[in-house]
């Protein structure tokens, strides 16, 4: 493996040397970088630079780049969903917006944002960063990784599937009346609880959401304004002239300066504010994924007790009966109670680690929304600060004006 | 509070000393500014800076965010607010510093005035009169029902409104200090004739439109609130413009009471029917019936029809260059100031709309600001509800600081707002006040009109004269007929001489008028637009702090997650 000398920048600012010691401690960092459009037409669509830096013994050599697409970071996301079940797996951002917004500059960095951010949470997960099929979305060629990505097409399930899964859970509920068992569902106060929680937050993120949208929004229109007021005061103090026209005029063009300021910070309050409240909203619609996942994995578990129950007094009866069928039930009866143990191990497995996950959840929504708010108060209070200094650098020209 | 030193400030900028005016030509000449600064600081007035009452916290028209930015000045007029100043709304800590000087140094407030004169150093409270001379301060107010009694073709009587209008006034012509009058909104449109009439020449305000559509699509108590406040602001500003206020017209107005006994403007056709009585044959046959004290007046319909015509014609002549007008305006000052006053109109109009899209800009930044907020509130209130861990609640608290600020920048947006929308109605005043500037300068056109027009008659009566001179002396003995036309005639070349001296005189007369107001206009113009980028500008810094202020307590609070994460 090529051993790349590269200045890149990783998320702690350090330069890693590629001849680090291997007796230093374990890291993996990962970036997404250097959006390109390729293909033309409706093929078209942006490819990233994923660029790795590890120390790990499974991956081959410290440094790998490799060329990624959007469906490739789908097909990592599917894998690691349906192989680390119970595991908040992080969320993607979605996965198209309106045609003519699709290749604009915005959108194209706020992806990028959002794809990189997804790529190291997995990387600092404790288990998922274990995973063989993230080594493989970090080193595989592009070749392999098409190959992949179009096997699992139809297999997988798409982002609208994992929604889907839920679904299929809530249409047991209609089989009742189509006579069919009632489904299974956990009876643990505990976790009623929890399930109600992040559906109702979502409701609450989502809306906050909205309005920090809208406040960008306003952050724009207010900039915008400010600047055709600012034009507007240069050209009546051009008709004024003396010192009132004077005035007029700094005053147009203190305008125009600040709404330059405005919408710098409307571009920052995207990437910096609204763009995390919405991946907050799509950890929350990961979760409740996952959710869905441990209802099916309950069901599945309990559906299978049941008929091992059945088959274990099926065959009590063949045996007392010295039936010559007994020996294939007894076949029959040992896979089905191996599927069995492996349903209810699969269930196990999602409860302990959905336990996990919650609080490392809550503990690292926290961090983050901590340095959300604190960066949302600083731009807010660096804004008003310019605002304030801009217009009191006027007022010595104004009082100038008045004599 | 910030009311009162607003307040304070409003009364001392436009103070002056009525005495020290060097202006004074003419009694009409006391600068607008000394007018002003007899009436109580918050009569509203175009051409002075607006008053900056604050905005009481519960009474906040934003909180029932109104329809257009003008109904955020219209729902605090004559409410002196100086003693709601809402209580939890500190002043802006610049503007503080800045406000007080006003208060107590004269000689900014002079720079402003361009007068050396000492300025009042109280405010003025509302509810009493200033000490200053030719204070007059109105107010509209109680809109009633009344039905029209006697010859009303619809069954059941025809009702209208009235208003309360109340004057306090130390003018002497007066002869009283506070008084009350009904008047309906006709009383107020004959009244704007009226003075349009004997005032020509001179900038009179503008009155509040009829809108015959908008009262049948409003909401009748909404149209009647709005007509309320429109009538108050034009009595005002009436009461502020340095001649009107002494006038007849204004004096009858608020204070005879019963029907106005003001002549109605008269609509043309009762004007035909009474007029073809007296239709003035002067200009129409050889007898002579002009009265010269009628040229000093438009020719208007009616019984004017004829002397229309003859102007029509004349200025026709005069578009079509056919013969040089016998007097054409030379003034080239006049004509520059002219040319000014029409790109003043343009940017004037232009930087009007762009302050009203500014306003509305700022007023949804707000809004959304406080949107932003509640839902933090809410959020806040969930998550501690629902916390499992503590995790949870840490992040609660910090939501909740978020939410706070956020919701205090709101608010701050909002006051901003209001002050702003005060400030920059003084662009909105000037531009509404161009009606009154080309009202004047077509007094002065139409007036140009007559003396030319009269003029050509003299020309033509002059010709005709000599013609029938020249044919008589051809006859022996003199011809009877003809002498006795020529007497006539020559009668009536005098008569018309007679009417082109008072035609010129008036029209010398509006001249001036037009000069004097227009030097007024600048002065005060330039005064209030100087307030108004102070004020607006203040304004925006102080509210800047204070919204910087809330926020730096935010990001100090969670400055320790940035020392945390790498």
């Amino acid at each position: 493996m090529e051993q790349q000398q590269q200045q890149h920048r990783t998320p702690s600012g350090a330069n890693l040397s590629p001849r680090s010691p291997s007796s230093s401690p374990p890291y993996l960092f990962v970036s997404v970088t250097d959006p390109v459009k390729l293909g033309n037409g409706v093929q078209a669509y942006i490819s990233y630079r994923v660029i790795t830096k590890t120390n790990f013994p499974e991956y081959q050599g410290h440094e790998k780049i490799v060329i990624r697409r959007y469906s490739d970071f789908v097909w990592l996301r599917d894998r690691l969903f349906d192989k680390y079940q119970g595991i908040f797996i992080p969320p993607l951002p979605e996965k198209s917006a309106v045609e003519k917004f699709r290749f604009s500059a915005e959108f194209i960095e706020m992806r990028r944002q959002a794809l990189d951010v997804f790529v190291n949470r997995i990387a600092s997960h404790h288990e998922l960063q274990q995973s063989e099929d993230l080594r493989t979305f970090l080193q595989a060629d592009e070749e392999t990784m098409e190959r992949l990505r179009s096997l699992e097409t139809g297999y997988f399930k798409k982002p609208a599937d994992l929604m889907q899964i839920f679904k299929d859970v809530q249409s047991k509920v209609s089989d009742v009346v189509l006579g069919k068992e009632k489904p299974l569902e956990e009876s643990n106060p505990e976790y009623e609880k929890l399930k109600n929680y992040f559906f109702e937050l979502e409701n609450h993120l989502a809306e906050a959401q909205k309005h920090a949208y809208r406040l960008v929004k306003k952050h724009r229109e207010l900039g915008q304004s400010l600047s055709d007021f600012g034009k507007a005061a240069k050209l009546l103090g051009a008709c004024e002239g003396d010192a009132l026209g004077k005035a007029f005029g700094e005053l147009g063009t203190k305008s125009e300066t600040l709404s330059i300021k405005l919408q710098k910070e409307a571009h920052q309050l995207l990437m910096n504010f609204e763009e995390p409240l919405k991946d907050y909203v799509r950890s929350v619609q990961s979760i409740k994924a996952t959710i869905a996942e441990r209802a099916n994995a309950f069901s599945h578990q309990c559906e299978l007790a049941e008929t091992v129950k059945l088959k274990e007094i099926n065959l009590e009866k063949l045996q007392r009966s010295r039936s010559d069928k007994v020996g294939e039930a007894e076949i029959e009866f040992k896979e089905l109670k191996a599927d069995s143990e492996e349903a209810t191990c699969r269930f196990e497995t999602i409860v302990r680690r959905m336990s996990e996950e919650i609080v490392r959840f809550q503990d690292q929504k926290t961090l983050d929304m901590g340095v959300v708010f604190h960066e949302f108060a600083e731009g807010q209070a660096r804004l008003a600060n310019s605002i304030a200094d801009a217009w009191r650098s006027l007022l010595p020209k104004l009082e100038a004006c008045s004599t | 509070m910030m009311g009162s030193s607003e307040e304070g400030m409003e009364s001392l900028v436009l103070d002056d000393d009525d005495a020290n005016n060097r202006n004074d030509k003419s009694s009409f000449s006391t600068t607008y500014r000394s007018a002003m600064s007899s009436s109580s600081s918050s009569t509203s007035h175009p051409l002075s800076a607006p008053p900056m009452t604050s905005t009481p916290a519960d009474s906040d028209p934003l909180l029932a965010p109104p329809s257009s930015y003008h109904d955020l000045l219209l729902r605090n007029p004559s409410s002196v607010s100086s003693s709601s100043s809402p209580h939890d709304i500190d002043p802006p800590a610049y503007t503080d510093v800045v406000f007080s000087p006003f208060d107590e140094t004269t000689a900014g407030v002079n720079e402003i005035n361009g007068h050396d004169s000492p300025t009042l150093s109280s405010s003025d409270s509302p509810h009493s009169l200033s000490r200053s001379p030719d204070s007059i301060r109105i107010t509209v107010s109680n809109p009633q029902k009344e039905q029209e009694t006697g010859n009303s073709l619809v069954p059941g009587g025809n009702t209208y409104v009235t208003y309360l209008i109340t004057t306090r006034t130390n003018i002497p012509s007066f002869n009283a200090t506070e008084f009350s009058v009904r008047r309906r909104f006709r009383d107020v449109v004959t009244l704007s004739d009226r003075l349009a009439e004997a005032y020509r020449g001179y900038f009179v305000p503008p009155r509040p439109d009829k809108s015959v559509v908008e009262s049948q699509v409003m909401q009748k108590q909404e149209f009647v609130e709005q007509r309320r406040v429109a009538l108050e602001k034009y009595l005002r500003r009436l009461s502020g413009h340095p001649v009107i206020k002494k006038s007849d017209e204004l004096r009858v107005f608020l204070q005879v009471q019963g029907k106005l006994p003001l002549a109605m403007s008269t609509d043309v056709a009762s004007r035909m029917l009474d007029g073809a009585v007296k239709l003035p044959k002067q200009l129409f046959s050889e007898s002579v019936v002009v009265a010269p004290h009628e040229v000093a007046q438009p020719a208007r319909g009616g019984r004017d029809l004829f002397r229309l015509f003859k102007e029509l014609r004349q200025s026709v002549a005069n578009d079509w260059g056919g013969a040089r007008p016998p007097v054409v305006e030379e003034d080239k000052e006049f004509l520059e100031k002219k040319e000014k006053m029409q790109d003043l109109e343009v940017q004037l109009s232009n930087a009007s709309q762009q302050a009203e899209t500014l306003v509305k800009a700022q007023q949804d930044m707000g809004e959304t600001m406080g949107e932003l907020g509640l839902a933090f509130v809410k959020l806040t209130k969930f998550e501690n509800q629902e916390a499992m861990f503590t995790s949870q609640r840490v992040r609660a608290a910090d939501m909740k600081n978020v939410a706070t600020a956020a919701v205090k920048a709101s608010r701050f947006y909002r006051e901003l707002n209001a002050q702003t929308v005060k400030h920059l109605d003084t662009l909105h005043e000037y531009l509404g006040l161009m009606l009154s500037v080309h009202a004047a300068f077509s007094d002065r056109s139409s007036a140009l009109l007559t003396v030319q027009t009269l003029i050509s008659e003299l020309a033509s009566l002059h010709s005709r004269a000599e013609k029938l001179e020249a044919a008589s002396s051809k006859i022996f003995g003199g011809d009877k007929s003809r002498i006795r036309k020529i007497e006539e005639l020559k009668e009536t070349i005098r008569v018309t001489e007679d009417a082109k001296s008072v035609a010129i005189r008036e029209y010398e007369r509006i001249k001036e008028n037009n000069r004097t107001e227009l030097e007024r206009l600048d002065r005060e113009r330039r005064a209030d637009f100087s307030n108004m980028l102070k004020g607006f500008v203040l304004n925006q810094v102080g509210y800047a702090e204070k919204i910087a202020n809330v926020w730096a307590k935010v990001a100090e609070e969670t400055s320790g997650y940035v020392k945390e994460s790498t």
